[in-house]
């Protein structure tokens, strides 16, 4: 099934109302991923976390606007705009030349402007997924910082080579590869990327104190409040719904009559994800892990960016099972293999299962070609972002240290940034990572 | 080694590139992207190993 149609028409009135409706609740799925990056760190840092979630989502949208936008290219009108190079006769459009500052934007067409207005929830969740990476150790203003450059370079280059007529997304027009790298729900320029910030993050900032020793296993730092983990569970999924549903009309100019088959699918991927999740965790150590799970959930729900709107559900249930399956044995491995401390679980659940929906919408798409595009926007994140983000990250950590001093991680994030902890009626508890 | 690593993987990319635009069969370009993904894999391999805590 594939609902996009070559050329795209005006919005209608009805059309317009619809997708401006939904992108107003889109940002729920920002507000569940910073519970779960919450409810995943510890208890000492839980008012450091959320509202570095918060300042993130402010900072990313005030350097967008006047900045990232204007790389992005959304408002340039397609792929006549932007800056070019030209190889074996065909034109590569790598960055966008957009207004800057957001000059004149109620002059631009409303697709454009919806289209803009997609992208201020998208760069404040591709910044938000490190965040929950570097908690208990990730200072708040680097955190900041880092939001900023993502949400200033980062994200409007990627989003720019994807959305607004760069060369991933005509692909399909200079190479005959389908319709060119396809992404309507933001898995390549909001998770991926995202996921790959937080490797980068994980590696810059170092594991918590503790969670290496020098002898024997790695030691378990659980999250502090399962709740929060599992109810931003249920809020992501109201956002996601909204994402996808108007991604779908925005990105693939698909008919309203598409958007139901979206959201079912969209769903039976989250599901479909949680139920393989749970049956892994039930089978790996006896009973379910309600962390793990929330993990299983969201990664099926990232993978739903990629290609609930390109494919049948029962395509998307196969997805969902498939990445609720690898995610928590992803996350295991990722720690107990790899030294890779994150304590959101962001590597797996945002950057492998947005990778594997990026796959999937290539692999069930019906156009010859399709595939290979997907494979080409892969290499592209894999090769060029990574390193990207690395380099930036490591250059920004010699002017603002990303890694709180020893004494700040001891006494925890909340005491030592805000003076005050999230909990204070709480009894203090032996500190049973340190050995 | 985590910056040699880094360093593989835009040779990677820049062979996915070379194959869009040297190669116009479907079968050979298809080829040439899976071994720009396989030199990916391998730089990220390398980084990964290079943060290996023991």
């Amino acid at each position: 099934m594939n609902p996009a149609s070559a050329a795209p028409a005006p919005l209608g009135d009805a059309a317009f109302a619809l997708v401006f409706a939904l992108l107003l609740v889109s940002p729920l799925a920002v507000a569940g991923v910073a519970l779960i990056n919450t409810g995943l760190g510890r208890s000492r840092s839980a008012a450091q976390a959320l509202l570095g979630n918060l300042a993130i989502v402010a900072v990313a949208a005030i350097v967008f606007a006047p900045i990232g936008a204007g790389i992005a290219g959304t408002l340039a009108g397609g792929s006549s705009a932007g800056i070019s190079f030209f190889a074996a006769g065909k034109p590569w459009n790598w960055l966008g030349s957009g207004p800057f500052l957001l000059r004149n934007l109620p002059s631009f067409p409303l697709h454009d402007q919806l289209a803009l207005l997609f992208e201020f929830p998208a760069v404040a969740m591709c910044a938000l997924i490190p965040w929950g990476s570097g908690t208990d150790r990730w200072r708040l203003i680097a955190g900041s910082a880092a939001a900023a450059v993502i949400a200033a370079f980062a994200f409007p280059l990627v989003g720019h080579w994807i959305w607004a007529g760069g060369w991933l997304g005509q692909l399909g027009v200079n190479f005959g590869l389908g319709q060119g790298f396809v992404d309507p729900g933001g898995a390549a320029s909001v998770h991926v990327l995202g996921g790959l910030c937080a490797l980068a993050v994980v590696w810059t900032v170092g594991p918590r104190k503790g969670k290496f020793p020098k002898e024997g296993l790695s030691t378990a730092i659980p999250g502090h409040h399962s709740p929060y983990v599992l109810f931003g569970c249920f809020v992501s999924l109201v956002g996601w719904l909204a994402w996808n549903a108007a991604g779908a009309v925005i990105w693939l100019h698909a008919p309203l009559a598409a958007l139901p088959a979206t959201a079912i699918s969209t769903l039976l991927c989250g599901s479909g994800a949680l139920a393989a999740t749970f049956a892994v965790t039930r089978i790996r150590f006896g009973k379910p892990d309600a962390s793990l799970c929330g993990n299983g959930w969201l990664a099926g729900l990232v993978a739903s960016s990629a290609c609930a709107a390109l494919i049948t559900p029962q395509e998307a249930m196969f997805v969902g099972v498939t990445v609720g399956i690898v995610t928590p044995l992803l996350v295991e491995l990722f720690e107990l293999a790899l030294s890779i401390d994150d304590p959101s679980g962001a590597v797996a659940v945002h950057a492998v299962a947005g990778l594997w929906g990026i796959f999937a919408a290539g692999l069930f798409a019906p156009q010859a070609g399709q595939l290979l595009a997907q494979l080409v926007g892969i290499a592209a994140l894999l090769g060029v972002a990574l390193p990207l983000v690395y380099f930036l990250f490591a250059l920004l950590n010699l002017v603002v240290p990303f890694r709180v001093d020893p004494d700040g991680e001891r006494i925890g994030m909340d005491l030592h940034e805000l003076g005050g902890g999230a909990y204070p009626e709480f009894v203090v508890h032996r500190d049973e990572s340190y050995r | 080694m985590r910056y040699a690593g880094l360093l593989v993987m835009p040779a990677g990319f820049i062979l996915c590139i070379a194959a869009l635009i040297l190669f116009p069969a479907p079968a050979t370009r298809t080829a040439f992207v899976l071994c720009g993904l396989a030199v990916e894999a391998l730089g990220l391999g390398v980084a990964t190993r290079g943060a290996v805590r023991r």
